[in-house]
């Protein structure tokens, strides 16, 4: 069975561009990811109540507490969900417990205040989890989460030309593996941007973790196709490029879904049957996985294709009446 | 050769028993969810002479056994630049002090950079009290004895003085200026030498012309640091000297000055999480990850047969192993840690798909079954470097950027994820060879159609792989 992907590569590219495109939109236009609190600053509760609760009783009980901009959600399959209800309440930073020179106390804890009140409203409470990051941090979370993600792919730019120092022009192959791990992460953050909008999806510092390992998988992929199109450019010299890459791509394709497939169902076991806290991690990991192993085998290949035979300048030229003929280097 | 692949089987099965009595949990019904036949077993400790090895559980982050992790910014703006690291470490144990009174067991209290600390408390319920109590700002006074009137007892009072304005004032802190270690010049013993400013010199000086040859005391939070005997009268400059060792002397600079210029402290990020759902999590990771590798085992040997077992037997010598590190290192398990692992379990496999897939190619090709592995091997090997070596570059990189505002969550996944790429490349490479080897020595394994070498093998079942997909 031999597939030409190779030969159909603008279209393997179109497909990208179509689902990049939505999701590229989305990320550019204002608000086009839900920062959570890690990146937004704030505080986030996990409350179980003994007893059913309402949302909206709920939400009003924020307001004389000093939270009007409280958002509450219902969540669902904690531990001790089996009755009463759980709800997830996202505020500002509650503030700590103030106190003066003397040390005494001049404004009580608001965790505390939250606590007293609900317990007081609605029967007895249990905060699962609480979380709450000071804006001071998350400023400092977002510069290094965007310093590790440039940082990430400069260096494995720099080792795949390292790696592949023997081949000719290495480094057009780390870019090529660089632009196929551009393109996966835009999916997941496009994804993420529309799941954000829709469903008020947050991104975390997590979410920043699933992004890095996306890439490093990508990348992973995306290096045994290349090693394979190494060796096989040193058998069968004189053969066009595209036969070369498109016989490699072949020849690493059963390892490419079978791997693919191995982590995702682990990933879909720790998805179905893992903690809810990491739920959004695994799901961002699942689609990135997916994406990685598709543009491992139809896009970062291909890419060395269009580069090695200068194909844009080719099309260029072609669309602007420079020369017709695209000269295909072999 | 058959004798060298027989002493690295020999090597490879007492590793594995090792991991399994390292990680073999003190209670498995916990960790192996019901009806699993997984016999009982309480832990081993071996004692050689001296030499113990105490296997202790598992060290589990504070998502899963429920506790508080604080992040605190001091504030040094009072402090000179030169004095600011001694002023951190100053506030580490005053923090740690107030730790330990409070009762918490095993706290870490770390520094983070130049002006922030880690505080985790692993089980604390009134997490309220607890950050009130932390948050206080250290007070030092100096005391002397007193004979209680009603009970007879000595007990320590806050030395005061009548000052100038005809008020009693405490001798505290605030009249207090920095404490440094100095060096006897004939014995060279280390020593401890503090000044006053103007006001708590002539405290000072009152003091210790009262409480000649007798205790006067330093405390730091109504704890004792230091409770020297006057032996002449001190004003601005004076002299603790004693059996200390350097360490000792530093210690107790350090807290002296820590009373002297209190750094005050604020909350910047707090992430508490309940013990249930801690628990809950533990019990859900765990029958994630038996699933996981129930369906990856499964699939290997249904695809790759005969391989396939074998390769299902490295990834249980994998999950032994990365357990067992896991455990020596120790590395904190959190739930982010546990699902870094579980994805290792994933792509633990990777490399014998690789090598598995180039066999088939090899046999395919003509060779025969010892040539195809050998070459399998050698040839799937650049691959599995290359593309390992990616995945380490991104969990370092990972790992930095958790350490540098302490997320021990991303931190957790980068370690266990890394740790499990290296475990996975002996396990996949190492093992699964030996495994074959083994095998092939016995010469019972020479049907092709255990190495899933039927014809037309490789297309019909890339084709049901891709369906399987969806």
């Amino acid at each position: 069975m031999m597939l030409d992907i190779v030969g159909k590569r603008y279209y393997f590219f179109l497909l990208s561009l179509l689902i990049l495109i939505p999701g590229v939109i989305s990320l550019a236009l204002p608000g086009g990811l839900r920062p959570g609190i890690d990146f937004a600053s704030g505080s986030i509760m996990t409350v179980h109540f003994d007893k059913v609760v309402d949302q909206s009783e709920l939400r009003s009980e924020f307001t004389p507490l000093g939270h009007p901009e409280v958002m509450v959600q219902r969540s669902g399959s904690e531990a001790g969900a089996e009755s009463g209800s759980t709800f997830i309440v996202r505020t500002y930073p509650l503030k700590a417990e103030q106190k003066d020179e003397s040390g005494k106390v001049t404004a009580s804890s608001e965790r505390q205040n939250v606590d007293d009140a609900l317990k007081a409203r609605f029967g007895n409470m249990q905060v699962l989890s609480f979380d709450s990051v000071s804006p001071l941090i998350a400023s400092e979370i977002v510069r290094n989460a965007v310093i590790a993600v440039i940082a990430a792919s400069a260096g494995i730019l720099l080792y795949i030309a390292y790696a592949f120092r023997r081949v000719k022009k290495s480094f057009r192959w780390g870019t090529c593996a660089v632009i196929a791990l551009v393109h996966d992460a835009l999916v997941v953050l496009g994804v993420f941007s529309l799941l954000g909008r829709l469903f008020d999806v947050e991104v975390d510092a997590m979410f920043i973790t699933a992004v890095m390992t996306i890439i490093g998988f990508s990348v992973h992929d995306t290096i045994v196709v290349f090693d394979r199109v190494r060796e096989n450019y040193g058998r069968r010299v004189g053969d066009r490029l595209e036969n070369i890459v498109n016989h490699s791509i072949m020849q690493t394709m059963a390892r490419s879904l079978n791997t693919s497939l191995t982590v995702v169902l682990v990933l879909v076991a720790l998805y179905l049957f893992g903690g809810v806290t990491i739920r959004t991690f695994v799901m961002a990991l699942l689609i990135g996985i997916v994406t990685g192993t598709y543009s491992s085998i139809f896009v970062a290949a291909s890419l060395l294709v269009v580069w090695e035979n200068n194909e844009l300048n080719a099309g260029w030229k072609r669309l602007f009446g420079g020369r017709t003929q695209a000269k295909v280097a072999s | 050769m058959r004798r060298n692949v027989r002493i690295t089987f020999g090597v490879i099965v007492l590793l594995a028993i090792f991991s399994l009595v390292t990680v073999w949990p003190h209670n498995p019904d916990k960790y192996i969810p019901g009806g699993a036949a997984f016999p009982q077993g309480s832990g081993i400790h071996i004692k050689i002479g001296d030499w113990t090895f105490d296997r202790g559980p598992f060290k589990l982050g504070l998502d899963l056994v429920g506790g508080t992790h604080l992040l605190l910014q001091s504030d040094m703006s009072k402090v000179a630049a030169s004095d600011q690291p001694s002023a951190l470490s100053g506030l580490i144990q005053v923090i740690g002090r107030r730790i330990n009174q409070y009762g918490v067991s095993e706290p870490v209290i770390q520094a983070q950079g130049a002006d922030r600390v880690i505080v985790e408390l692993p089980g604390v319920k009134n997490v309220e009290q607890a950050i009130s109590l932390i948050g206080q700002t250290a007070q030092m006074d100096f005391r002397e004895q007193v004979v209680n009137k009603d009970t007879g007892a000595t007990e320590w009072v806050v030395a005061k003085v009548k000052g100038s304005d005809g008020q009693d004032h405490e001798l505290t802190g605030q009249y207090f200026k920095r404490a440094d270690v100095g060096f006897d010049q004939t014995t060279g013993a280390p020593k401890i030498l503090f000044q006053f400013n103007d006001d708590g010199a002539k405290m000072f000086q009152e003091i210790t012309t009262r409480n000649m040859y007798k205790p006067v005391g330093i405390f730091l939070d109504n704890q004792p640091i230091s409770t020297p005997t006057v032996q002449g009268v001190i004003s601005n400059q004076g002299e603790i000297t004693g059996r200390f060792t350097l360490d000792e002397a530093k210690n107790l600079v350090i807290q002296m000055n820590a009373g002297a210029l209190p750094v005050p402290v604020k909350v910047i990020e707090q992430r508490d999480v309940d013990a249930t759902l801690g628990s809950d999590s533990v019990a859900r990771s765990i029958i994630a990850g038996e699933i996981g590798m129930a369906i990856v085992v499964l699939f290997m040997v249904i695809y790759y047969r005969l391989p396939g077992v074998l390769a299902s037997g490295a990834l249980g010598v994998y999950t032994l192993l990365a357990m067992a590190e896991f455990k020596l290192i120790p590395v904190t398990l959190t739930l982010a840690g546990i699902a870094g692992f579980i994805l290792s379990i994933g792509m633990a496999v990777d490399a014998n798909i690789l090598i598995f897939e180039r066999m088939r190619e090899e046999m395919r090709a003509g060779k025969t079954l010892g040539a195809a592995i050998d070459a399998g091997f050698d040839r799937a090997w650049s691959s599995i470097r290359d593309s390992n070596i990616s995945t380490l570059i991104t969990c370092a990189i990972l790992f930095w950027f958790g350490s540098n505002y302490g997320a021990s969550l991303v931190m957790g996944f980068a370690l266990t994820l890394g740790l499990g790429v290296i475990t996975s490349m002996f396990s996949a490479i190492t093992v699964t060879r030996t495994f074959l080897r083994m095998l092939v020595s016995t010469g019972l394994a020479t049907s092709s159609w255990l190495f899933g070498l039927e014809k037309p093998a490789h297309p019909t079942s890339a084709a049901a792989s891709q369906e399987s997909r969806g």
